[in-house]
């Protein structure tokens, strides 16, 4: 079983979760980066950042993962310190 | 006899038949240095030493031959598509699949034996009516089916009436097939080796020297060459091996898992899949029972397989043939696709002048190795990307052209 751990429930079956796609460097669509933001979603060999939600609490959360090991380095709620774990300083 | 045939065997200096020579040294230059040693870029080696008097080519991979996506697929060769264009593309597909044995004077077990796909919904119903229209349109063989006409093209499978997977009707795709994969591509390998060809393995490209708008080194583990035109068919790999060159495609990667039971005695004598259960399933020319789906929920780069994507893949088995319950699973594994936003590939000219593109082939490649490679050695000879490849251009997502194929890709295959 892969577990994930959510940032309100705690670790929990990876089959809980829904994946909703890499984090876009840049949050809305707009003429210029409008093809990128579109078609040209992040798919590096390595870590990406990405949205996931736990389903039955209904908990959106960002997470890093490695894409080559599906190893799930961290993941925090989002808020106004959006790109920093939780308990960082 | 027997002992004539052992004393051969055993005979001193024999030498084993074979039909793909090792790999030679790497030359400084060639004509055209494909990328990728699957099916598609030996194809492309076919038709251009075969139809196009180039023979200088080298064919790099990085594994073994046809050991990627070539080697995972599960076979499906189809053209009941969604939009013109690319029903137009399998069909002529097809069309090379069904006289390849006898082309390549080799036996790739093309077996046509029709593909019904499985509605058990009214939505499921409604866009395969759209689909066998649209199919007629071009001109291959797609009829929506009722519920009677299934039991009678599949008398196995659980119509399952009244219950929670009710089968309402489908879609029966006389013109769909299967083929042995290996024997397509080693079919490919050897005919294109035997005009010249060289078939480089174990050999990887690491990097390219770029000038101006053409490539001019590539460089790999083996050493530097230079090419006059350049061919990626790297499956998989194809979005990080276009990053390498500078380019940036839009490409995502998600595992394709598959597994096989053990060999049974033939019963099942059409491609069975079902869109609301991602399943689908065909029995191999061994007895097995091949069975695929969708691909894994999340982007990931690698092989690796799952155990819910398995009994995801287990469970719609079971719900269309129960009676499959006791058979055990003999092999699994996964693949990994390079998926693009539309769910067609990408062929063409990429912003390189001698840089061509045979990428984006998500869970669809197989079925179009022989038009892909036969195309793809068209535009490279000609300098000219003929018409029938031109709505798969990577520039369609600067235009917003894009051509749809989700409903027709996500679990048929």
């Amino acid at each position: 079983m892969k577990v994930m751990v959510c940032p309100l429930n705690g670790p929990r079956n990876i089959s809980e979760f829904q994946w909703l796609g890499p984090v876009q460097d840049a949050p809305e669509a707009t003429g210029k980066n409008l093809i990128d933001r579109l078609f040209h979603a992040p798919n590096p060999m390595g870590v990406i950042r990405e949205w996931w939600r736990h389903m039955p609490s209904n908990t959106v959360f960002m997470a890093e993962r490695n894409l080559i090991t599906d190893e799930i380095l961290r993941t925090w709620l989002n808020g106004a310190d959006a790109d920093k774990p939780e308990g960082e300083a | 006899m027997p002992m004539e045939l052992l004393k051969y065997g055993l005979r001193r200096g024999h030498r084993p038949y074979a039909d793909i020579p090792a790999t030679p040294e790497l030359r400084k230059r060639y004509d055209v240095v494909i990328i990728g040693g699957g099916g598609h870029g030996l194809a492309a080696a076919y038709y251009l030493s075969h139809y196009h008097g180039i023979t200088d080519i080298a064919v790099l991979e990085k594994g073994y031959l046809a050991g990627g996506n070539t080697a995972r697929n599960t076979t499906t060769i189809r053209s009941n598509y969604l939009t013109p264009p690319s029903i137009e593309f399998y069909r002529e597909g097809i069309g090379l699949y069904e006289t390849m044995s006898q082309e390549l004077g080799f036996n790739v077990m093309f077996s046509q034996r029709g593909q019904l796909t499985l509605a058990h919904s009214d939505a499921a119903m409604r866009s395969f009516r759209l689909r066998a229209e649209m199919g007629k349109h071009v001109g291959i063989r797609a009829e929506v089916v009722d519920a009677q006409t299934v039991r009678e093209l599949c008398p196995q499978v659980n119509m399952d009436i009244g219950g929670q997977h009710e089968v309402m009707g489908g879609l029966w795709h006389a013109d769909g097939g299967t083929a042995r994969h290996d024997a397509v591509a080693w079919g490919y390998a050897k005919r294109a080796a035997e005009k010249g060809a060289e078939i480089h393995q174990r050999t990887e490209v690491t990097g390219f020297g770029i000038a101006g708008e053409r490539v001019t080194e590539i460089r790999t583990n083996r050493g530097t060459i230079a090419a006059g035109q350049i061919l990626q068919a790297a499956g998989g790999m194809n979005g990080h091996i276009a990053a390498l060159a500078g380019l940036k495609l839009p490409i995502r990667n998600f595992p394709l898992q598959a597994m096989v039971t053990q060999p049974l005695k033939p019963f099942l004598d059409i491609l069975l899949s079902s869109s609301n259960l991602h399943t689908y399933l065909v029995q191999s020319s061994r007895g097995e029972i091949v069975i695929g789906g969708a691909t894994d929920p999340y982007q990931l780069v690698s092989t690796r397989s799952s155990l819910p994507q398995k009994e995801a893949l287990a469970t719609g088995a079971l719900h269309l043939m129960p009676f499959l319950h006791n058979v055990k699973i003999l092999r699994q594994w996964a693949g990994i696709t390079d998926v693009t936003p539309d769910f067609s590939p990408i062929m063409g000219a990429s912003p390189l002048q001698n840089y061509w593109l045979d990428a984006g082939w998500g869970t669809y490649g197989f079925k179009a190795t022989p038009v892909a490679g036969k195309r793809m050695a068209e535009t490279i000879a000609t300098g000219r990307v003929p018409d029938i490849l031109l709505p798969f251009a990577l520039e369609r997502f600067e235009r917003f052209e894009l051509l749809n194929e989700m409903g027709a890709t996500a679990a048929g295959h």
